[in-house]
């Protein structure tokens, strides 16, 4: 079994990869034979992945399943893996998300075809999302890091829709310029780091802890690692490439972007940010959780003015991702433990969603509201109702998994971390913004509702057929809608998986 | 008989969670198989919401048999150090809840069978009937705030899908969102409430009835309670359509009228009573003018949404200002205390029946006559005599007729607040022959006089029938629970504290009974001669006032909506593609134009350098290979010229 | 016995002849005659020096001068045969092909 323990993640994370090489080396008239790799391969690694989460001790803090053995020995680089509560959820929904991605390829494949590259990409796309979360060397998450943007950029620029290469370009410089300042950062906190110098994350983590960083240190570092996540988040005022990313991307690539990448950044917050340079996060958490509730109420009206279906629901990202910034600023454990089940709500919510707009998109051929003009829910009443359902859920209803994420990050912003130096009255301020974000959300959602599902069909649409949801995408999104449910129902499937990791992170930042 | 009764009913009081469950199972059965049940599915929710009254009613009497508070619940979920449990707390005032929610809800479900015969979308209908249903006695059941704060929000978005129910039509799509949101805007207070109670505690609990210990043990802030209890009304005031969030629910007719009952009724609007109810001890508990706060909007919207009723045409509008205005009864009458609360609690249990079947008797009508509005109608008595007589029992039971359910309870109200709280005395009591007024004007147009319409009204089917004559009889049963005359014995299933006396104060009886009479006599003598234009017409600016809803709906369309809408959002919007993304596109374009200036340098300066260094060479070669003439003897004159010169520079040298 | 500087400026006087003549001449045969004279003044001042200084080396150069010499010549007019067979003409001032 020792074998399995270390080797485990290191083979499901590059499973993926190897898939993509085989794929490249079918002959590309096999379509179908393609396509069934795509789903073989993204399946086998989410087997492997769920038989990983199952063989993972819940009740231990701490890493499991690590391998730790030299990489780059120049510079003092390891590969160094492994996985725990907070990464857990987050590793398991990259593959999930993949798998029914690569389920719904079988249906659908954008223009301009070219199924092997869409394909060989998104197996590469699937292994760095999946690399980032269990990297515990900085050089390795870098490394991780960066190969998603290569395969993204691609499949935006290659099948995404008319304006595509403004938008791959844009995401891509844009996403890079924050992870320079990133990688400055981990350089930075290299070489002031404990001796011999070192990249790994849990030595480094230690070394903070024992108050290794001085204080001014931290917070010029801070700003520079906070500048490289808060791009990918992405956070208010930081958050214009993601629209454009969205509405260009193809479905896949937008539900692979707002499901998996967006946590990325989040993801290094709670993993990097916080527990290595504490005293940043305490001087920067109130400006962060300015700017996340500035991105809640901001977002919402921006989706108020939105005309393109995609766009619309690529901003209500910049919302919900703005509830997980609110939770992680107020460094409670109530509040991380909501930030990561709202990434986790919101990747599969928001994903589905995606797929929703990109069905619709699919059969009106316009994601403009207005020329749909409403009457989806007369013509095609399955569709319509899984829209409006996942809408409903994205908008926070209790009983649906966006609910708790946001809730249990409000609550948290009612008593920030004081011990650590919040301001009770500037966080409740906070909460009050982001309840005024929840009603805004409320009425977006419904109003888009309205325009698209309600009311008579047109008549421009009149003869045109319509199908209902097919027999392949009821495939993908069922375990998406059920996933949806039973976390609602369920919050401890997040919640205990997450508390004993965010219980010793909250011992590195220090206070309770 | 009783025996077996009562060890049933200790039974069955464990597994209330049932009676929740019941609903929410008929639900998905419907949902999944309903379209190919016979019966379309309906068949689920009227079974399920039968074995759910029944339930309900085997409970109430093991209270009714003087049973003690049954509380149970599990471990739900825990972040950090708060853990929140999911069960069922069932004391008198629950149970009681339970049964005006399952026994309405079973009235509706039955009376939908033909009422939404032939609707495209009639088994979805049933689907969120039910959820709905469940919903509300999920509030009803949950004790702690977490587990009723999902229900409550549940119960929202099931009210906004059936009030958009026929959503082909505009006004009824935006009715939903209309009360949705508005509800929403009450509820995100009323989260800040339950966060400010968690918080008072150092997140230990959220279970009410703890809550309710430590708030009356004043060991919680006082502040933060006072806050709490605030904000926690503000949700009261959204669900139960409270000024200043009443705008909604006149719209919410927008909806089938089973819907109009269900949500006046027994769920969305008893919900905001019910929760003030339920948390009682911290609005006693803060401060004095918390309640004072609660009386005032109470009597804001009693008075003014009675004065709304009396101009409406639209007979379910006038039923929902009604609504909006007995709920400001059981608001106001919760700012006096606990025998104001007891005195609200017995109304919003009459008032459900009576209010039911007004509703489901209007709903027979415009069944029958296609329109909602009373100037279509006239002259119903005669064909349509069981809806006549029910609708005349709801009616006389509104406006306060003894013996009827709402003459007692609307007693209680006035014992309550003839106790110090003059001013409140007098508005309930103007507000009572409103009430009789406006009742009497809709009975009038109604059913008296001539038929106006132009479709052949015809009684309605015994689903729809049945159902009004079983709540008529409820009608007249219930009020005497709470009858002081019978020892009220209402009031010992819900009290609150110790159980005080039920004063019975006949200045009290006959000046209310006046004020009813008042408000009929006046208005039959209106009303009964049938006249073209409307006599409260004669009221001129007043009727315009009342007819524009005060221009409240129209100041938050046109200040608040619209601007927020349409005009906010898109600045926001014109300033992020504008302002931010302009700065990243400027930095884009800007870098691109560096990019620019370092081409020409690089191509005009050091390429330049370097191409003019070899030019320079090669123009320097182009001239000297003129020396290479190719003739020997010319190099030779060369050399020798140059040994010469040699010759001579070494000899001097030398 | 003639005095050595005599020999020297008779010397000087015939190298002079011939560098005019290499110099000057246009036809290719009088221009390897006057190399002629010029190695021959070279000759003469070789076997001068030898005689004045006693030193039988003067005569032995001269006469290993008078055999490269011939070598040099026999080569030449080979080279001027060719010229002449292709251009049939033997003025240097033609032959200038290898020039810029």
């Amino acid at each position: 079994m020792s074998g399995w323990d270390k080797t485990a993640i290191t083979v499901t994370t590059l499973l993926p990869v190897a898939g993509a090489l085989v794929i490249i080396m079918v002959p590309k008239e096999k379509d179908r034979l393609v396509r069934a790799l795509g789903i073989l391969f993204t399946g086998a690694a989410l087997i492997m992945a769920v038989a990983i989460a199952i063989g993972f001790d819940y009740g231990k803090g701490g890493l499991q399943y690590v391998l730790d053995t030299s990489w780059i020995s120049a510079i003092g680089a390891r590969y160094h893996v492994g996985i725990d509560g907070i990464s857990m959820p987050l590793y398991v929904l990259t593959f999930a998300l993949s798998f029914l991605c690569a389920v719904y390829t079988w249906h659908y494949v954008p223009e301009p075809g070219r199924t092997k590259a869409f394909l060989a990409l998104m197996l590469l796309l699937e292994t760095g999302m999946a690399g980032t979360f269990i990297a515990f060397d900085l050089i390795l998450f870098f490394v991780f890091w960066e190969m998603v943007l290569v395969p993204m950029y691609f499949l935006i620029g290659i099948w995404g829709s008319a304006n595509r290469q403004y938008a791959s370009i844009k995401f891509f410089l844009y996403t890079l310029f924050g992870s320079v300042f990133m990688l400055l950062g981990f350089l930075a906190m290299y070489f002031r780091g404990p001796a011999p110098h070192t990249f790994d994350m849990v030595q480094l983590q230690q070394f903070a802890a024992g108050g290794g960083f001085a204080h001014d240190f931290q917070l010029v570092v801070f700003g520079a690692v906070a500048l490289g996540f808060a791009v990918k988040v992405p956070m208010w005022p930081f958050h214009t490439w993601l629209p454009d990313a969205h509405t260009e991307a193809p479905t896949i690539g937008s539900v692979l972007l707002a499901g998996v990448m967006l946590k990325m950044g989040t993801y290094g917050f709670i993993r990097i940010a916080l527990p290595m340079l504490p005293y940043g996060a305490q001087k920067y958490a109130p400006w962060i959780g300015l700017l996340a509730v500035i991105g809640i109420v901001y977002a919402a009206l921006a989706c108020l003015a939105q005309k393109d279906l995609k766009r619309l629901i690529a901003f209500s990202s910049v919302g919900h991702m703005g509830f997980v910034m609110l939770g992680i600023a107020t460094l409670t454990t109530i509040g991380i433990q909501a930030a990561i089940f709202g990434m986790v709500a919101h990747g599969v919510i928001t994903g589905m969603l995606f797929f929703c707009v990109g069905s619709i998109y699919d059969r009106y051929h316009t994601r403009q509201i207005a020329e749909i003009g409403g009457g989806m829910a007369e013509r095609m009443p399955k569709l319509a109702g899984v829209f409006a359902f996942v809408s409903i859920a994205s908008l926070g209803l209790p009983g649906l998994a966006g609910f708790w994420g946001e809730v249990m990050a409000l609550l948290s912003s009612f008593s920030p971390n004081t011990q650590l130096g919040l301001s009770t009255a500037l966080f409740r301020g906070f909460m009050i913004a982001g309840g005024v974000g929840t009603i805004l959300t409320a009425g977006y959602f419904l109003w888009m509702l309205q325009r698209v599902n309600l009311g008579p069909m047109p008549d421009r649409w009149k003869e045109h057929a319509f199908s209902d949801v097919l027999t392949v995408e009821w495939v993908a999104w069922v375990p998406l809608l059920l996933s949806i449910v039973v976390l609602g129902l369920d919050p401890r499937i997040i919640f205990g998986v997450t508390e004993e990791a965010v219980r010793g992170l909250m011992s590195a930042l220090g206070g309770g | 008989m009783v025996a077996e009764a009562t060890a049933a009913a200790s039974g069955i009081i464990r597994s209330s969670w049932v009676v929740v469950l019941l609903p929410v199972v008929s639900a998905l059965l419907t949902l999944f198989f309903g379209k190919r049940t016979p019966g379309k599915g309906a068949v689920y929710g009227i079974s399920a919401m039968g074995a759910a009254f029944v339930m309900s009613l085997l409970i109430l009497w093991h209270f009714v048999q003087g049973g003690g508070t049954y509380a149970s619940q599990v471990n739900w979920f825990s972040v950090g150090p708060f853990h929140v449990e999911a069960g069922q707390y069932i004391d008198g005032l629950a149970a009681v809840m339970l049964v005006v929610v399952t026994s309405v809800s079973l009235c509706v479900h039955v009376y939908s069978l033909g009422y939404m015969d032939g609707d495209s979308r009639f088994t979805w209908f049933y689907v969120v009937l039910s959820l709905f249903t469940a919903a509300m006695l999920n509030v009803v059941v949950a004790p702690n705030l977490i587990q009723l704060l999902v229900g409550w929000e549940i119960m929202g978005v099931c009210s906004y899908l059936l009030i958009g129910h026929w959503y082909e039509v505009k006004e009824n799509s935006n009715a939903a969102i209309k009360a949705f949101i508005t509800t929403r805007i009450g509820d995100v207070p009323f989260m800040f409430g339950v966060f400010a109670l968690i918080f008072a505690t150092g997140f230990t609990t959220s279970n009410i009835a703890q809550i309710g210990d430590l708030v009356k043990s004043h060991e919680l802030s006082n502040g933060l309670v006072a806050a709490a209890a605030l904000l926690l009304f503000g949700g009261a005031v959204g669900k139960s359509a409270q000024f200043p969030l009443h705008v909604w629910l006149p719209d919410a007719m927008a909806g089938p009228t089973p819907v109009s009952a269900l949500i006046h009724a027994a769920t969305m609007v008893a919900a905001g009573v019910y929760l003030v109810g339920r948390m009682y001890e911290v609005f006693i508990n803060a401060d004095p003018w918390v309640l004072q706060v609660i009386g005032i909007i109470g009597a804001i919207t009693m008075l003014g949404s009675a004065f709304m009723a009396l101009v409406q045409d639209d007979i379910k509008r006038v039923l929902a200002y009604s609504t909006l205005s007995q709920l400001a009864y059981m608001v106001a009458a919760m700012s006096l205390g606990p025998a104001g609360r007891n005195a609200s609690f017995f109304h919003l249990f009459t008032h459900a029946f009576f209010k039911a079947l007004l509703f489901l008797g209007a709903g027979s009508v415009i069944h029958a006559v296609h329109s909602n509005n009373m100037s279509d109608m006239g002259g119903l008595k005669n064909p349509m005599p069981v809806t006549f007589w029910t609708f005349l029992i709801g009616s006389a039971a509104l406006a306060g007729i003894v013996p009827l359910a709402g003459f007692w309870s609307k007693d209680e109200l006035l014992v309550s607040a003839s106790h110090g709280h003059e001013l409140l005395f007098v508005i309930m009591l103007a507000t009572a022959v409103l009430t009789a007024f406006y009742t009497t004007r809709m009975v009038v147009m109604t059913f008296f006089g001539t038929y106006e319409g132009h479709a052949h009204p015809h009684e309605s089917p015994p689903s729809m029938a049945g159902t009004l004559v079983f709540l008529a009889a409820a009608t007249v049963v219930v009020g005497f629970l709470g009858s002081p005359q019978l020892h009220a014995p209402f009031f010992k299933w819900v009290f609150f504290e110790e159980p005080e006396a039920i004063h019975f104060e006949a200045w009290i009886a006959l000046v209310g009974t006046l004020a009813a009479l008042a408000g009929i006599g006046f208005a039959w003598t209106l009303y009964a001669p049938r006249k073209e234009r409307d006599p409260l017409r004669a009221l001129g600016p007043v009727w315009n006032l009342l007819e524009h809803r005060f221009y409240i709906d129209d100041f938050y369309m046109k200040r608040i909506v619209y601007p927020v809408r349409d005009r906010l959002s898109a600045a926001v919007y014109w300033f992020n593609q504008h302002v931010l993304d302009g700065i990243i596109n400027g930095t884009a374009m800007a870098t691109r134009g560096l990019g620019q200036v370092v081409n020409l340098f690089d191509r005009g300066v050091i390429d330049r350098a370097v191409n003019g260094v070899a030019g320079t060479a090669g123009a320097t070669g182009g001239l000297l290979k003129y020396i290479q003439s190719g003739n020997v003897q010319r190099y030779m004159a060369f050399l020798f010229v140059g040994v010469m010169v040699l010759a001579v520079v070494f000899a001097k040298l030398v | 016995m003639i005095r050595l500087p005599f020999v020297l400026f008779f010397s000087a006087l015939l190298f002079s002849a011939g560098v005019y003549g290499v110099l000057a001449r246009r036809n290719a045969v009088m221009v390897l005659m006057a190399i002629e004279l010029m190695l021959n003044a070279v000759n003469v001042n070789l076997v001068a020096f030898g005689s004045d200084r006693h030193d039988v080396g003067g005569q032995m150069f001269a006469l290993f001068v008078i055999a490269v010499a011939a070598a040099e010549v026999g080569i030449g007019l080979a080279i001027v045969i060719l010229l002449y067979r292709n251009r049939e003409s033997i003025n240097v001032d033609e032959v200038n092909l290898l020039k810029w």
